[in-house]
């Protein structure tokens, strides 16, 4: 009885390496050639820029707060000449502790923080994985391009006045009586 | 007791409270802005609606606003109601139809009113298309933050602001969904109560500034109970800290002492912990050359120097300190030995308030804890100006005047929490309130009776008050008919009291003021009265150290300067803010070797030749006595940076390296953790056995755990330290207290001193103290409100005094010149942080228009006053609130060091008038 079994495993198995002898392998000859990853794959993570070129990071804490594994610390601190316009003074983020979730971009009220689909961060020293904010500040919007949080917060800044940002009124005139 | 039924469920609950406060009082959510626990009702913001219903078998009902409608008994409610819900999340919806989307620069986020009560209303997305209402700010000075956007119109700001803390410069303006909470224009918030509107503006318009410059979440916040140091009063805070810099102090509930707010001193005046002359290096001069500097040493090698400097000695000389904790004195006392243990207070402050211990260890009469202040139906003030010495006891005050017209309330059966109504019926009726003092405030507005004159005069309008009440105690004959009318006056609205209280203090160092005071309150007892006496003390500990005992620093002077000793222990003291400086310099001078325990640089620790570098009370524990005699505890927050350790451990270490070897030491030198140092204490003196009920043990564990500083989720575990180790340092180990510096370990009800923050599910806001509440505005639930070392029996017979002073005659040539305290300025620690700097006035002299004429003074102008060898620039004030031959000088820093009162020529020292300024 056994004896059977044998063979037909045997047969089975071999009929499998025999149809696999046909078919276009999988394996990629990384790095010279290089997999397709779509915009939304969870990779190493960056700062981005507001479309007008500025840090778009608010210095929130959420990213912090909402990652699992605690790698982000940032301290926040404001630039007066900018009517106190906050920003992180220095965003640290841990790579031998991040486990690329996303919660923190999900958390991220203006999609300052971003993941994009690069994972090569294979390092010798893992030092070497702490990126500081010189790291993860890029030059771009990332993903999303037009998203402005200013344009719609209702602070000030130094181009928008109260009343000036997205859907906003004009300042109310306190000594006006007109319903 | 009544029952009220709250969802087919019944409860039993306080009939005199509202349904609100019975519903949170039994942990049910009723969303809610308008209503305060210290402010009452008003029923402005529409948000704690719930619905009524008549009985059992009404099915339709109506909706009620929870927080004005009274919890009487049978009262059928429901909150779960869905007409009610979707009331209640209507309103949010219409309150955030103009609320602004900045949340994450809002420095509220994570710990906004706001943000819970939509999260517990349940409204999620925004439908309203329309464009949002905007406002310009305001630059409000330099503690509040002003973002008018986010206001949602609950009117609490102006209500504190206004109706609370007697301010008037902060109002509502416009009409219709236009209006502005604000000033009239731009400019520093003068009340000294501002910084409450942080905590009591339910969303984020009036803001921290301090903490806006080096913001951290709630949720970041490594935090404990702290004590303030600014003033005797003992108010319990929280402080925050992250990396290794405190960042704020927010209001720590105390049912018996500070209750829902704090002084603006206490809130803002933290930054001294992270100045840039802190000490952080032992520091050691070897050479016997004061003019060199002192170089950094290493630890062993300073201790090792002190040591054998310490074993040279020919007498040592150990100089304590009122702003040091009570442990840290005790170890000085011990090290140096009780003999050789000075109290680092001059002669007349030490007298004062050995004076004010007797009265209320052996007299009759408790002394008051702020709440009981608050409680008053009558209060006399001899002597202390209370803005500026102890705000918030001048809160307190304010407070006080609404007792006895509350009386009238009572008839009428309004209750008490109905604040529109309870206004409205008590109209402009105040209690009495008589002051007597040498300075004007605003706090006078609202005095019955206000009576300027010197000190003397003062006391002997209180010995004439204590002679009417009562005909054992001695009075005054030779008063003029206004005075003697005056006091006949303060001794009937006194009498017709129920609970009066005499409030007097060490601040115009007048001795008679204080014996007047416990006169008063003595006959008041006599005469069945439950009277209280309240003394306002000069600083955070000065009591605790007067429970020591110990020589002034006079005493000290005359051994040195005898020859007695040549060796100096100064502990966190700057003496030349206590003796004029050729005494001091003349002093530590002599002395051969002067080691000092500071925290912060200053004229004494420049003579040190043994520095140690002290940690600041958020950095250790300790424990202060408060003017009430109130033992308070307070935690180390967060670990030093460098070479800082407490007082304490600095004494034990130099202890243990001055005994010789193989000696096991005896006292401080056996001192391990601060356990040893609290059950020492204990032992040093009768008044001080209770010390180790102040707060739980370092062993208490509750499941075995120790009680995080940190909370759920604080963040940056792993990379807050990557850039200098990848190695993720373990948390320092705590062996002093039952708190852990991490965020692991036991949470849920605890002992009211260990709790780090305030924080509930569904409530991140500051309002979540109302679940640590068994009956909200009570006391917290395992309250440790700290233990009163001085309980005076009721049956004592009270030891008249007797030496009434002479009245004071204005001198032809001579002022008497008086303190001016100030409550951003006279006050060492504060003056060090940035935010309370930018408030501290000019130096100025204060003088009555005919003495100004007299001396052919101008109002205003600058004046060169050369006076104990210094020269001050001092404006010169007209006031006709200060008496006839006397003069004000206020303590700012410019100021410190003169020793008042004092007679002072001022036709001699005034030098030069400056340039004149126009008025």
């Amino acid at each position: 009885m056994n004896t059977w079994i044998y063979a037909r495993n045997l047969v089975i198995g071999l009929w499998v390496v025999f149809k696999r002898t046909f078919t276009k392998p999988v394996t990629v000859q990384y790095p010279e050639e290089r997999p397709y990853l779509p915009p939304r794959w969870r990779g190493r993570i960056v700062l981005t820029r507001d479309p007008d070129g500025e840090e778009r990071c608010v210095a929130c804490y959420l990213c912090s707060a909402a990652c699992p594994v605690d790698c982000i610390a940032l301290q926040a601190a404001d630039r007066p000449e900018a009517h106190d316009r906050r920003y992180p003074e220095f965003f640290r983020i841990n790579f031998s502790r991040c486990i690329y979730c996303g919660m923190c971009e999900e958390a991220c009220p203006t999609n300052a923080i971003q993941l994009i689909p690069d994972f090569e961060q294979s390092e010798y020293a893992r030092r070497n994985l702490v990126y500081e904010k010189e790291d993860l500040l890029i030059s771009g919007t990332g993903k999303y391009h037009n998203y402005n949080f200013y344009r719609v917060a209702g602070v000030r800044t130094c181009d928008k006045d109260k009343g000036q940002g997205a859907n906003e009124l004009p300042p109310v005139d306190v000594k006006s009586l007109m319903p | 007791m009544a029952t009220i039924i709250v969802d087919n469920k019944s409860y039993s609950v306080d009939e005199r409270q509202n349904l609100l406060v019975a519903c949170l009082g039994h942990g049910l959510n009723v969303p809610y802005f308008c209503w305060h626990p210290a402010m009452g009702s008003v029923g402005a913001c529409r948000q704690c609606a719930v619905k009524q219903f008549k009985d059992d078998k009404d099915q339709s009902g109506r909706l009620v606003m929870s927080c004005m409608t009274p919890a009487t008994n049978g009262t059928r409610i429901s909150i779960d109601d869905p007409e009610a819900k979707a009331f209640r999340a209507s309103v949010i919806e219409w309150l955030m139809v103009n609320h602004p989307h900045d949340c994450p620069v809002c420095d509220e986020g994570g710990e906004c009113h706001l943000q819970d009560m939509t999260v517990m209303t349940g409204h999620v997305y925004r439908r309203s298309r329309f464009p949002k209402r905007t406002h310009r700010n305001q630059a409000l000075g330099p503690f509040i933050r002003h973002e008018m956007n986010r206001c949602i119109q609950c009117y609490r700001c102006v209500r504190f602001y206004r109706d609370y803390a007697g301010g008037r410069d902060l109002n509502v303006f416009g009409a219709h969904d236009a209006l502005y909470f604000g000033r009239e224009q731009d400019g520093t918030l003068e009340n000294e109560f501002s910084g409450n509107l942080v905590e009591v503006c339910p969303t984020g318009v009036f803001t921290d500034k301090t903490f806006f410059h080096h913001y951290t979440r709630k949720w970041d916040l490594q935090s404990a109970q702290s004590i303030c140091p600014h003033c005797s009063l003992g108010c319990n805070t929280t402080a925050g800290e992250r990396s290794g810099t405190l960042r704020r102090i927010t209001n720590r509930f105390n049912s018996q002492v500070n209750g829902y707010f704090l002084c603006d001193r206490g809130r803002f005046g933290y930054e001294y912990v992270n100045s840039d002359h802190r000490i952080t290096r032992p520091l050691v001069r070897s050479g016997s050359d004061r003019i060199q500097p002192g170089m950094p040493e290493d630890v062993s090698k300073t201790l090792e120097f002190a040591a054998d400097r310490l074993r040279k000695s020919r007498g040592i000389v150990g100089i304590g300190s009122p702003r040091a904790s009570l442990e840290a004195n005790v170890a000085l006392r011990s090290l140096v030995g009780p003999q050789q243990f000075y109290q680092g207070v001059d002669e007349q402050e030490q007298q004062l308030l050995s004076t004010i211990l007797n009265v209320l260890r052996d007299g009759p009469v408790l002394s008051a804890s702020i709440r009981d202040a608050e409680q008053a139906d009558a209060v006399l003030v001899l002597g202390p100006d209370l803005l500026n010495e102890a705000p918030r006891l001048a809160l307190a005050l304010l407070q006080s005047i609404r007792q006895q017209p509350m009386e009238r309330v009572e008839e009428l059966k309004i209750p008490q929490w109905d604040e529109a109504a309870v206004r409205n019926a008590v109209q402009n009726r105040r209690g009495p309130l008589f002051m007597a003092g040498h300075r004007q405030t605003w706090l006078h507005e609202y005095a019955t009776d206000s009576y300027f004159a010197a000190p003397d005069d003062v006391a002997r309008l209180g010995f004439a008050v204590a002679g009417s009440i009562g005909p054992e105690a001695p009075t005054v004959s030779d008063l003029s008919s206004d005075v003697r009318d005056l006091a006949q006056r303060i001794a009937d609205a006194l009498m017709q009291a129920q609970r009066p209280l005499v409030i007097a203090g060490t601040g115009s160092g007048s001795q008679a003021t204080i014996e007047a005071a416990a006169n008063v309150a003595w006959a008041l007892h006599q005469q069945g009265k439950q009277s209280r006496l309240s003394f306002v003390l000069p600083e955070a500990n000065s009591a605790g150290l007067a429970l020591l005992g110990g020589g002034s620093l006079k005493d000290a002077f005359e051994k040195i300067n005898q020859g007695k000793a040549d060796t100096v222990i100064v502990l966190e003291n700057d003496l030349f803010r206590r003796a004029d400086h050729a005494t001091v310099d003349a002093f530590l001078d002599k002395a051969h070797t002067v080691m000092v325990i500071d925290s912060l640089e200053h004229r004494t620790t420049a003579h040190a030749d043994v520095l140690f570098p002290a940690a600041t009370g958020p950095e250790s524990n300790g424990t202060f006595v408060n003017q009430e005699g109130r033992a308070q505890r307070f935690y180390q927050v967060f670990v030093q940076n460098g070479d800082v350790k407490e007082s304490w451990r600095w004494l034990s270490d130099l202890a243990r390296a001055t005994s010789q070897d193989g000696e096991s030491g005896a006292g401080v030198a056996t001192w391990r953790t601060f356990d040893d140092a609290v059950s020492a204490t204990a032992t040093t003196a009768p008044d001080l056995a209770r010390m180790g009920e102040v707060a739980p043990s370092a062993s208490f564990r509750l499941v075995g755990q120790k009680f995080p500083r940190q909370s759920e989720r604080c963040s940056g575990r792993t990379s807050l330290l990557s850039h200098l180790t990848m190695h993720e340092p373990p948390p320092p180990v705590d062996q002093d207290s039952p708190l852990a510096f991490t965020m692991e370990g036991y949470r849920g009800p605890l002992p009211s001193p260990l709790i780090s923050q305030f924080w509930a599910p569904a409530w991140n806001s500051i309002q979540a103290l109302n679940t640590y509440q068994d009956e909200v505005g009570g006391p917290l639930r395992n309250e440790m409100p700290g233990v009163r070392l001085l309980e005076p029996v009721a049956t004592n017979a009270p030891a008249w005094f007797t030496s009434i002073p002479p009245a004071f005659q204005p001198a032809s040539r001579q002022w008497l010149l008086l303190p001016l305290s100030a409550v951003f300025g006279s006050d060492e620690l504060s003056n060090r942080s940035p935010a309370i700097v930018e408030r501290i006035a000019k130096p100025f002299l204060s003088l009555h228009p005919s003495d100004g004429a007299r001396l052919s003074l101008e109002n205003h102008s600058t004046i060169d006053l050369a006076w104990q060898g210094t020269m001050y620039s001092l404006a010169v004030h007209f006031e006709s609130s200060t008496p006839v031959g006397t003069g004000g000088l206020s303590l700012v820093p410019e100021v410190f060091g003169v020793r008042m009162p004092a007679w002072i020529d001022l036709f001699e020292t005034i030098k030069t008038e400056g340039k004149r300024r126009a008025a």
